[in-house]
């Protein structure tokens, strides 16, 4: 049971007082804008963005900035900035087959067309210290042009899906999803549920998640059989119109993989799919996204429950909120005097009837506790 | 209002869906150079609010909920009768109400100056920003056959 407690505002706003100016920090290091953040630490901007499940990178730096850089505490920022706006509706599903791909590569098809393009990654990096970026005012180095590619990609998924060699993607009959932010979650959910859930989970849970599977717990084999990072239109339809209009553009992670095949007797071995689909350049969270995806479709694919965490749907979808999880977990820290007071009694009770006295340190505490 | 035709929709469409994903300074400085200031009511206040975007499992299949994204709507009616839609990226209520008057000109009188003064130079700025990136992106595209890049 959690009892209010009254009092300490003059605490608490000096408190806030204080952390603003942490939060400014030293006066002699110049501010940083929220068009700074939005530009320069554009990933921890799609992370929030991604998490907070609000595609708008000026509030998810401004929730950087405010949150001092606590991305959890930003994603929760955001979250409860996007309960306070009108919802006027829902887009198409996004044509990533028509994204301008900054990034595109197949860890399957060497020669996949449309070819492998690196973008701009951390991969092949070496992850050693750059110290010129702790020098200010250096020219920035110019990114090299070329001869642009075709604007559209083919999937690679789509030359398996030709000769029949990989899993079709039914469209349902009544193509609707559930929406976890208009009804509370319900099991069994169902994979478009289990995506919306995914795509917005914590990055760590999921990236776990999906490590475990690679070590054994729920193996399914995953080739990345495409990664592709760009631009995509969300279409509206406007009833005022009649017909869809392109209300904005948004920069996707889009994470295909190829898996272990299912056969039967009577049909022929099938290559199956896993998939994960994120805003802004998330890589690591499409990629485990994709794995967890594919271990919790162990039921439609007949495979067997090996028990591995990453197969529970109730687990997984249950414990991938991080605002969920830090809203419970960090209200422990709370006032919590007349439970703990409870306790104490009881245990007192149980001492002096077990015939053992309290010692003088319990009753220090019990005076505290009590106040 | 008079029934579109089908050609008209899409190019109203079109129009509709530059001026949404104009950036917000770029539309501003635009609409003020044009020197346009037509007389207009508010049918709908431009108002801030959230697209649940979807996607679809597999690219192909099951539609999903992704996210929300920020827009902002309004719609206005000219002097003259003509209305004006619009629902644009972000919480610019300023680019919304520049969009819809953009909208409703491009049907009749002022539509002219509005393709030459705005549409034109949006859609050029398009092209390049996205020519940009595609050249960047080239630049990086993997050749396993040449051992020697062209220069």
């Amino acid at each position: 049971m959690y009892v209010a407690v009254k009092g300490g505002e003059r605490a608490i706003d000096n408190a806030h007082a204080w952390l603003a100016e942490e939060r400014r920090g030293d006066r002699e290091v110049s501010e940083l804008s929220v068009a700074q953040i939005r530009e320069q630490l554009a990933l921890a901007v799609n992370r929030v963005m991604a998490e907070g499940s609000m595609y708008d990178p000026d509030l998810a730096a401004l929730a950087i900035k405010q949150s001092r850089g606590d991305l959890i505490e930003a994603i929760f920022l955001i979250r409860a900035y996007r309960t306070t706006l009108p919802r006027f509706g829902y887009s198409e599903p996004v044509d990533t087959g028509a994204m301008a791909c900054d990034r595109r590569i197949s860890a399957t098809f060497k020669d996949a067309p449309g070819g492998q393009v690196l973008g701009p990654t951390f991969d092949y990096t070496h992850r050693l210290l750059d110290f010129a970026l702790a020098a200010e005012g250096l020219e920035p180095p110019e990114a090299v042009m070329a001869e642009p590619l075709p604007p559209e990609v083919p999937h690679v998924t789509e030359f398996l899906d030709r000769e029949g060699l990989i899993q079709v993607e039914e469209v349902p009959e009544d193509d609707t999803p559930r929406d976890l932010t208009r009804e509370p979650l319900e099991l069994p959910a169902g994979r478009p549920l289990r995506l919306q859930a995914l795509t917005r989970g914590d990055e760590g849970f999921v990236l776990g998640m999906a490590y475990s599977t690679q070590r054994g717990y729920g193996r399914n084999h995953p080739f990345v059989g495409e990664l592709r990072i760009g631009t995509v239109p969300v279409e509206v339809d406007l009833p005022e119109l009649g017909f869809a209009v392109e209300v904005g553009e948004v920069v996707l992670t889009e994470c295909e993989t190829v898996n272990q095949f299912v056969g039967s007797k009577t049909e022929p071995a099938q290559f199956t799919r896993g998939y994960g689909l994120v805003f802004g350049q998330t890589e690591r969270k499409a990629i485990s996204m994709a794995l967890v995806d594919r271990a919790l479709r162990w039921e439609e694919l007949g495979e067997d429950n090996v028990g591995a965490p990453a197969q529970d749907e109730e687990f997984v979808l249950y414990h991938s909120d991080n605002i969920q999880a830090t809203g419970f977990l960090e209200h422990i820290k709370l006032p919590h005097y007349v439970d703990f007071q409870s306790e104490l009694e009881l245990i007192r009770k149980l001492r002096r009837e077990a015939g053992t006295s309290s010692s003088a340190v319990t009753g220090v505490l019990a005076r505290e506790a009590a106040e | 209002m008079k029934d579109l035709t089908e050609d008209e929709n899409a190019a109203r469409k079109g129009w509709m869906s530059l001026l949404a994903q104009a950036p917000a300074g770029d539309l501003a400085a635009l609409w003020a150079d044009a020197g346009l200031t037509p007389d207009f009511t508010w049918l709908r206040r431009p108002e801030v609010g959230g697209v649940m975007v979807r996607g679809r499992a597999g690219a192909t299949g099951a539609a999903f909920n992704l996210g929300e994204m920020s827009v902002t709507r309004c719609s206005l009616r000219l002097g003259d009768g003509r209305v004006g839609h619009a629902m644009v990226q972000g919480r610019d209520r300023a680019k919304a109400e520049v969009a819809a008057l953009c909208d409703a000109l491009m049907q009749g009188e002022g539509g002219d100056t509005v393709e030459a003064a705005i549409l034109t130079p949006l859609s050029e700025a398009r092209r390049v920003r996205r020519e940009e990136r595609a050249a960047k992106a080239a630049a990086t595209k993997v050749d396993f056959f040449t051992m020697v890049r062209g220069e």
